[in-house]
C-alpha cells in the first residue's frame, strides 16, 4: 500500500519538476529576449561565438552530410531502379534532405558538438563564479555571456544545414550518376523541375532557423540554471543533448505537419 | 589583433558560403515559381484533366517550353480550361497545333505536350488551341479493355 503510494507520489513529482522545469526556461527565455537586440552592440562577442558554434562545426556537418547524401543515393538508386524510375534519384534526394534531413541531422549533429560545448562553458562560469564576478563588476552576465552564445547558435545552425544540404545533395550525385550512372541531365534537371525556391528551400530554411533558436536556448538556459557542481555541469550537457534532440525531433514533426501536410 | 582578424575572415567566409548554399538550392536548382516563366499566355480545353495541376509542365518535344498558369471548368461546355504561359522564346507555334496530356512514366506526373501543326499563322497571347486530347485514365483504359474482352 505505501509502496503503491510512494509510486504515485514520484509521478507526481516527477511531472511538476517537469512543469517548473518548463516555466522557468520560459522565464528565463522572456528574460533573454530583452538583451538579444542591446547584445549587438557588441558584434565582435557574436562573432566570436559564431566561430566557437559554427566553422568549428563544419567539417563534421560537411563530412556527416556527405555520407548522408551517399546513403540516401544508394538506397535511392535501389529503390527507384526497380520501378524504371531512377531519373527521379535526384530528385529523392534533394527533397528529402532539403526539407527534412538538411535541417534536422544537422540540428542533431550541432545539439552534440557545439549544445553541449556552449552549457558546460556557461556551467563551468557559473561553478567557478565568474558570473557573479561579473555581475559584482556591473556587468550583466546575460548581455555579455549569454546573449553572444544564443545568436552565435542561432546564425550558425540554418547556415549548417543549408551546407549539409548542400554537400548532400553533391554526395548523392557521385554515388549516383558517377558510380551508378544514372544520367546526369536528368538527376539536375529533376531537381530544378520538382524542388520550389519557396516550399521546399524556403521551408526547410524557417525549420533550420526555428532549431537554431530552440538549441539555442536549451544550450544557454542549461548551462544558465546548472547546479554548480561537478556532477551539476555533467547533469546539464546531458540534459541540453537530450532535451534539444527531442525538442528538434518534436518540433520537426509539428511544422512538417503545418508545412507540408494537407 | 592579427588572431581577431583571422577570426573575423573565417566567420565571413563562413557565413557566405552558408548563404551561398541556400542561395545556390533555392535559385539554380529550383524552378521559381511562376516568375521564372515570362511569356504568353494561351488556353486549351480538356474534356477531362486527369491529374493535371498548376505549375505542371507545358512541353514541345519533350522540353519544357511553359507551365500551366490555371486550370478552370469553362461554364458553357463543362470542359476544364487550362490557361497556360508559354516561354516568350517560342512565339513561332502554329495555331492548328495539338494539345495532349501525357504522363511522366508509367506513375509519373502529368504534362501538356504541344504537337506543333503545320499552319502559317503563329498562336498568340490569349488564343485557344482547339484540338485536345484528354488525360488517359488509367480505370477507364483498363474497364475497356476488360468489356472488350468480355464481348470475344
Amino acid at each position: 500500500m505505501n509502496a503503491a503510494l510512494n509510486s504515485i507520489a514520484r509521478l507526481g513529482r516527477m511531472v511538476l519538476d517537469g512543469a517548473q522545469h518548463a516555466g522557468s526556461m520560459a522565464l528565463f527565455a522572456i528574460e533573454l529576449a530583452w538583451v538579444l537586440i542591446p547584445t549587438w552592440s557588441r558584434p565582435r562577442d557574436i562573432l566570436q561565438q559564431v566561430y566557437a558554434a559554427g566553422v568549428l562545426s563544419l567539417v563534421i556537418i560537411l563530412v556527416a552530410g556527405g555520407f548522408v547524401g551517399l546513403v540516401l543515393g544508394l538506397q535511392g538508386y535501389n529503390i527507384l531502379s526497380n520501378f524504371n524510375a531512377s531519373e527521379s534519384l535526384g530528385v529523392m534526394v534533394a527533397l528529402s534532405l532539403v526539407r527534412e534531413l538538411g535541417p534536422v541531422v544537422a540540428a542533431l549533429l550541432f545539439a552534440g558538438r557545439a549544445g553541449s560545448a556552449i552549457t558546460a562553458e556557461i556551467a563551468l562560469m557559473k561553478t567557478t563564479e565568474q558570473l557573479a564576478a561579473l555581475e559584482m563588476m556591473a556587468v550583466d552576465p546575460m548581455r555579455r555571456v549569454i546573449g553572444p552564445r544564443f545568436w552565435g547558435a542561432m546564425i550558425a545552425v540554418p547556415l549548417l544545414a543549408a551546407m549539409f544540404s548542400l554537400v548532400g545533395i553533391i554526395g548523392g550525385y557521385l554515388i549516383g550518376v558517377v558510380v551508378l550512372g544514372v544520367d546526369q541531365a536528368s538527376y539536375w534537371g529533376q531537381i530544378r523541375e520538382q524542388m520550389e525556391a519557396w516550399d521546399d528551400v524556403g521551408g526547410g530554411a524557417i525549420k533550420s532557423v526555428a532549431f537554431g533558436a530552440v538549441i539555442a536556448l536549451i544550450s544557454v538556459y542549461e548551462g544558465y540554471r546548472a547546479e554548480p557542481t561537478a556532477s551539476g555541469m555533467a547533469r546539464a550537457t546531458t540534459q541540453t543533448v537530450v532535451l534539444s534532440s527531442l525538442a528538434v525531433l518534436g518540433l520537426d514533426f509539428v511544422m512538417t505537419a503545418f508545412m507540408f501536410g494537407a | 589583433m592579427n588572431v581577431q582578424r583571422g577570426v573575423e575572415l573565417v566567420v565571413g567566409l563562413f557565413v557566405l558560403a552558408g548563404i551561398a548554399a541556400l542561395m545556390v538550392m533555392a535559385l539554380q536548382w529550383s524552378n521559381f515559381g511562376p516568375s521564372r516563366v515570362a511569356g504568353y499566355e494561351i488556353t486549351a480545353r480538356f474534356d477531362n484533366v486527369g491529374g493535371l495541376s498548376v505549375q505542371s509542365p507545358v512541353k514541345l518535344a519533350g522540353l519544357t517550353i511553359g507551365r500551366v498558369d490555371s486550370i478552370e471548368i469553362h461554364p458553357e461546355t463543362f470542359q476544364a480550361e487550362v490557361r497556360m504561359v508559354i516561354d516568350d522564346k517560342y512565339d513561332n507555334l502554329p495555331t492548328d497545333s495539338f494539345a495532349n496530356i501525357y504522363t511522366a512514366g508509367l506513375l509519373g506526373a502529368q504534362y501538356v505536350e504541344i504537337s506543333p501543326g503545320g499552319a502559317l499563322e503563329s498562336l498568340e497571347d490569349g488564343d485557344r488551341i482547339t484540338m485536345t486530347q484528354s488525360a488517359i485514365i488509367l480505370e477507364s483504359v483498363v474497364s475497356k479493355f476488360l468489356f472488350d474482352k468480355a464481348k470475344e
